[in-house]
């Protein structure tokens, strides 16, 4: 699993194109989406990212995924769940200080961040604290929901 | 430093001068353009208060503000609230931390609101260590927020008068909002640039884990200056004198983000006198931090060696002829005049 999860920050940036495709394509699908509802729709599609984000990103699924700030390193793998950069605490070679077996999310994180090639990175954007309410949920459905509301104008900018 | 300004009855509020989040000494001393010295004090494991003014009263004279630790390295000790709350009513500016580790937001807030209802005026946002190099390794790790996203929620309820939930305060705690730094911690070439999103989460001043490599950190001072955060964010560099050789290595293998160098434990190895050459050490690093441009002051930490903090700053000279704040002398006279009762 450690092993997919450097490979996927190495291949940050060509994968963070393809995660936002797969936005891009559902955006449109909107009013179907609708028509079907969401709400429905969270436990199949939240199975789906379960499968291609687990295996690719090893991710923890919280609902309101950041990988997109975060070099794609999920950042719920982190044992304080930090969703904002590494603690004070990063062993000397560059491992959690948590589980000394596992490489710090973070370290994962600026790799990838260096990796995207952006103006500027992602990962200085401050990410509020986690909704627990959202933890299992489909992260795709609620950022397309969001987008496409965004889109008609009935929600606001956050 | 004292103000012109200063309340006659201890731990009452300065005024807030225009331009100042804070109606506390710290924010003071910082903004008047004085290298400040702050100091972490060690919680007792025990319901005494005397025990806590005793442990303050070694730094009388000698700082700026105290850090009351909130469960350092997991272990279980009076909390950090309890500690400023008792400080306080003697007047003493306080720094109180706040680990994300053991508090979800909603106490956390709390917290917040009571401290600086108790005269609290710096509140020092911590990640925390992990529950894992504790006495409670069994224990639950909250961690609802991280330090960044606690930065921002404690600002939004002093500078939008609002809870993280968006409910009203009918009075925002005044507080000068500080934060921790590791410049010694991988990714060394991030470590700057985490200060300046500390800064845009809301921090006004940093402390710093224990500098004893001084090329790290002046690389990491450079990297600051290069980007202007040094002009935005007060940065306090950690210090503290280390006991002898084995128990520096004893630090640098258990204790999380602490640096030492092999040079560091060589040169104690090397004293007849280990304890006092720790002491030397500190000195050194003191005077060595204080010609980099861009920092602000100095945070010591001597864990389990307080006794020598006034020692330390008297020898490196911190002070300069700068009288520091410090409690009126008669108040145990005054205590024990009214019966205690104060």
């Amino acid at each position: 699993m450690y092993r997919m999860r450097s490979w996927s920050v190495r291949n940050a940036r060509w994968l963070k194109r393809v995660y936002a495709g797969v936005e891009a394509v559902l955006v449109p699908l909107d009013p179907l989406l609708r028509r079907i509802g969401y709400e429905r729709l969270d436990k199949p599609f939240a199975a789906v990212e379960r499968m291609t984000k687990g295996v690719l990103l090893d991710s923890q699924n919280c609902g309101q995924c950041i990988v997109g700030f975060t070099g794609l390193a999920c950042p719920m793998n982190c044992p304080k769940r930090l969703r904002n950069g590494p603690c004070g605490g990063v062993r000397p070679d560059g491992s959690c200080e948590v589980k000394p077996d596992m490489t710090c999310v973070w370290v994962l994180a600026w790799e990838g961040n260096k990796r995207f090639r952006e103006n500027g990175y992602p990962i200085q954007t401050v990410q509020p604290a986690v909704d627990n309410r959202l933890i299992g949920k489909s992260a795709w459905l609620r950022e397309v929901r969001h987008r496409a509301e965004l889109k008609r104008g009935s929600a606001r900018e956050v | 430093m004292k103000f012109d300004d200063e309340p006659l009855v201890p731990g009452h509020p300065l005024p807030i001068r225009p331009g100042h989040s804070s109606p506390g000494r710290l924010e003071r001393v910082l903004r008047a353009g004085a290298f400040a010295v702050t100091a972490e004090i060690s919680p007792p494991d025990s319901a005494d208060p005397n025990e806590v003014y005793e442990r303050a009263s070694l730094f009388d004279g000698y700082v700026d503000a105290i850090n009351a630790t909130d469960g350092s390295g997991a272990h279980c000790h009076m909390s950090s609230v309890g500690m400023c709350s008792l400080l306080t009513r003697r007047g003493y500016a306080m720094v109180m931390q706040v680990s994300a580790r053991d508090r979800n937001r909603i106490a956390i807030q709390g917290d917040v609101l009571g401290a600086a209802a108790m005269g609290v005026y710096n509140i020092l946002c911590l990640t925390g260590d992990g529950v894992e190099v504790g006495d409670h390794p069994e224990a639950k790790p909250v961690f609802d927020v991280d330090s960044m996203s606690m930065l921002n929620m404690i600002r939004g309820m002093r500078d939008d008068g609002q809870f993280l939930s968006g409910r009203k305060l009918t009075s925002p705690p005044k507080v000068f909002l500080g934060a921790a730094a590791n410049p010694f911690a991988p990714p060394l070439d991030y470590r700057p640039l985490r200060l300046a999103k500390k800064l845009a989460a809301g921090a006004q001043f940093v402390q710093t884990q224990y500098c004893f490599d001084m090329d790290i950190f002046r690389n990491f001072m450079a990297a600051v200056r290069d980007a202007g955060t040094h002009e935005k964010v007060y940065i306090l560099a950690g210090v503290g004198p280390l006991a002898s050789a084995r128990s520096a290595e004893w630090i640098r293998s258990n204790v999380p983000g602490v640096h030492i160098p092999d040079a560091v434990i060589n040169r104690l190895k090397g004293a007849d006198d280990q304890r006092e050459e720790g002491v030397r050490i500190c000195v050194d690093m003191i005077n060595e931090i204080r010609e980099i441009e861009g920092v602000h002051g100095i945070h010591i930490m001597a864990f389990r060696q307080e006794r020598r903090v006034g020692e330390i700053v008297e020898r490196s000279g911190l002070l300069g002829d700068r009288e520091v704040w410090r409690p009126r002398h008669d108040w145990d006279e005054l205590a024990r005049s009214e019966d205690g009762i104060v």
